[in-house]
């Protein structure tokens, strides 16, 4: 592959908003690399591409990038999201969430957007659990792990994240983890490109509270379980493992599209 | 009831509401996770998770759906409490009137926070002033001594049968939701009497009498129900203080609708509610050692407001200053402002007041600020308003 000409300085605040508000051992840093490594490598320019988010750890990141930005409420970076997709189709609209902010206070807006499959590219950093406000079980705590808000063990089931993505019908569902950055990197590029919506999840490490809570050492140890606990090749290996890679990949009519078709056709019906 | 020792701890004020919901061990609490007031919560689910309290604790998804299951408790008969800021009293809105107008007497321990946007999770009164027409009665708390008491008797008063209306007291993000203080908490045997059990008027869960929430209610109906709620409000202001005295006899500590500090031979008055209310008490005490006449009048209980004591207690006074910590963009002022003038207005009285906004998005309130305000209300009272009626404490024009 050729070196892109951008610098990957060129798409971060680098001289005004780091060091960056994230904890020692945070994944979210890893995620925010490849982002930007990822649209380094489809020699994007900064003004094409926007990102936008909600509320939480991973709410921050808009600020250290260069792109369009918007740093929204809490549970809606994607109706925001959705409307800028809109009025600007020609953009590259990546929207950045954690799972307490997607799956929980936002969880009806993150399915409505993968049913009607917009354009829109959506990390969803799973740490499961809500760290800023310290350490509280979400939607994604899996039962019986614990979280402040659950001292002795969550006691409700967890979502999977990318089966409600490909049943309520997004085009691409994939996943990964902050220890396999480089495929990161490439699976969020394919989701910037794959026309419709694309939900890739992360798995992150949140040493601070998820790891210190359930005993799971340091940041070190919990991307060590990331390798010893995923795979990418769910056939050739005990079952067991959470898969990653690409989950769903369909070509499938993106919103976008289906509404410029239509008013085209109207205009046409019309005489205009 | 008797007095009772109580007994001295330092806690912040999150750590001292936790503990009241403790000792009052309500049927359900249903919350979601918002700084500043997180810390309620957290604390109160170990004490859930200890089986130090019965309450059912449920982690909901969102603000909406906390008040949502509070609604639905307190319906089924329980006692349902929550705890929120900010935005997340936002996004309960709908459901603050749903509470008040099915009349439930819900609790909720508010942690101000301002709005976004800008983005800040820091202290003003933007969110409890927004909701101040939810039909919730609104206490705001100037110590954590207070915001313990506080929480305790707002189930009183929400519960009391001339009232029936959701609470919600108001402690100063951070200011002393994240700061120690000494307070004494009761005994967890006189919380208990104090509050006793709740016995609901109309249950769902009352087979033998069956009931409905919240049905369609339209011209024929829904005015004459707000028309109640009013009534209900009206009545709250003598019940505010009847729970406060009762409170005082066990405590020790004395609560009415609002409190004069030197006020009654002042000429130069301040109206304050929240935390600032103590850095007031400070300036006023240095201003009087000067031998300038200057008094406060802190607001307990903004809604209901008592409008016709604030009315005897400011109407000889010289200039007065009322002190804001939210803004009513467009108005004429800002919400105690616009209080505080109906009243005096409305009792006939028409003394120099003006209007300061301070402490937006947890800019520090410092005495120096106060000072200001006085020395302004010295030279009001000698040469009349002659600057604008809205002025701006600490902010950079």
């Amino acid at each position: 592959m050729m070196e892109p000409a951008v610098p990957e300085h060129e798409y971060l605040r680098a001289q005004k908003k780091f060091p960056s508000v994230w904890c020692a051992g945070c994944g979210i840093g890893i995620v925010l690399g490849a982002i930007i490594r990822a649209v380094r490598a489809l020699s994007l320019s900064k003004d094409e591409v926007a990102m936008i988010s909600g509320i939480g750890c991973t709410g921050r990141m808009p600020v250290y990038v260069d792109f369009n930005t918007m740093h929204t409420t809490h549970g809606r970076a994607l109706p925001f999201a959705t409307g800028l997709k809109l009025a600007r189709p020609d953009m590259k609209v990546m929207v950045v969430m954690g799972d307490g902010d997607a799956l929980a206070i936002g969880g009806n807006h993150f399915i409505h957007a993968a049913r009607r499959n917009i354009e829109l590219t959506a990390i969803v950093v799973n740490n499961s659990i809500y760290g800023m406000t310290g350490g509280q079980l979400s939607p994604t705590t899996p039962f019986g792990a614990k979280a402040t808000t659950a001292p002795y063990g969550q006691i409700e089931q967890a979502f999977d994240i990318a089966k409600i993505a490909e049943a309520a019908g997004a085009s691409f569902v994939a996943r990964s983890t902050t220890y396999h950055a480089i495929e990161l990197d490439r699976l969020i590029a394919r989701g910037i490109e794959k026309k419709g919506f694309s939900v890739i999840e992360v798995l992150s490490n949140c040493p601070l509270f998820y790891g210190r809570l359930n005993e799971m050492g340091d940041a070190v140890e919990m991307l060590k379980w990331f390798r010893d606990n995923t795979t990418a090749a769910p056939g050739k290996v005990a079952s067991g493992k959470i898969v990653r890679g690409v989950l769903v990949d369909r070509d499938l009519t993106g919103y976008v599209e289906s509404y410029r078709k239509l008013t085209a056709a109207s205009k046409k019906r019309g005489g205009a | 009831m008797a007095k009772v020792m109580g007994k001295p701890v330092a806690l912040n004020g999150d750590r001292a509401v936790a503990e009241a919901m403790r000792q009052m061990n309500p049927d359900v609490v249903a919350a979601y996770p918002i700084t500043p007031q997180t810390e309620i919560v957290m604390r109160f689910s170990e004490f859930v998770a200890n089986g130090e309290v019965d309450t059912e604790f449920i982690p909901v998804e969102s603000e909406h759906a906390a008040m949502s299951a509070c609604v639905g408790a307190c319906a089924a008969g329980g006692r349902a409490q929550t705890a929120t800021s900010g935005a997340g009293l936002a996004f309960m809105w709908e459901v603050l009137w749903v509470a008040s107008g099915t009349r439930l007497p819900i609790v909720m321990h508010m942690v101000n926070r301002s709005f976004s946007a800008p983005l800040n999770i820091l202290c003003d009164h933007s969110d409890s002033m927004g909701a101040r027409d939810a039909g919730w009665v609104q206490l705001y708390d100037e110590t954590v001594q207070e915001a313990y008491d506080n929480a305790i008797q707002s189930v009183r008063i929400a519960e009391h049968p001339d009232v029936m209306l959701p609470t919600l007291h108001a402690l100063d993000g951070f200011i002393l939701g994240h700061n120690l203080e000494r307070l004494e908490l009761l005994p967890d045997e006189a919380v208990k009497q104090f509050i006793g059990t709740y016995k609901p008027m109309y249950s769902l869960l009352d087979l033998d009498r069956p009931v409905t929430y919240g049905p369609m209610d339209y011209h024929d109906y829904f005015f004459e129900h707000k028309r109640q709620q009013v009534a209900a409000m009206e009545r709250a202001l003598e019940v505010v203080p009847l729970i406060g005295e009762e409170y005082g006899r066990l405590t020790g500590r004395y609560y009415g609708l609002m409190e004069g500090y030197r006020l009654e031979d002042a000429e130069l008055a301040t109206v304050v509610l929240g935390s600032t209310v103590g850095t007031t008490r400070v300036v006023v005490d240095e201003l009087r050692d000067q031998g300038v006449k200057a008094g406060l009048l802190k607001i307990r209980c903004f809604r209901p407001f008592p409008a016709a004591m604030v009315a005897e207690a400011l109407g000889d006074k010289k200039a007065i200053a009322v002190l804001d910590r939210s803004l009513s963009f467009g108005g004429q002022g800002n919400p105690l402002f616009f209080e505080v003038c109906t009243a005096l207005f409305s009792h006939g009285f028409s003394p120099k007041v003006v209007n300061y906004v301070y402490g937006l998005g947890g800019r520090d309130t410092v005495p120096a600020q106060i000072r200001q305000v006085y020395h302004e209300l010295i030279k009001i009272d000698r040469e009349g308003v002659t600057g604008p009626t809205l002025r701006y404490l600490g902010v950079r024009e």
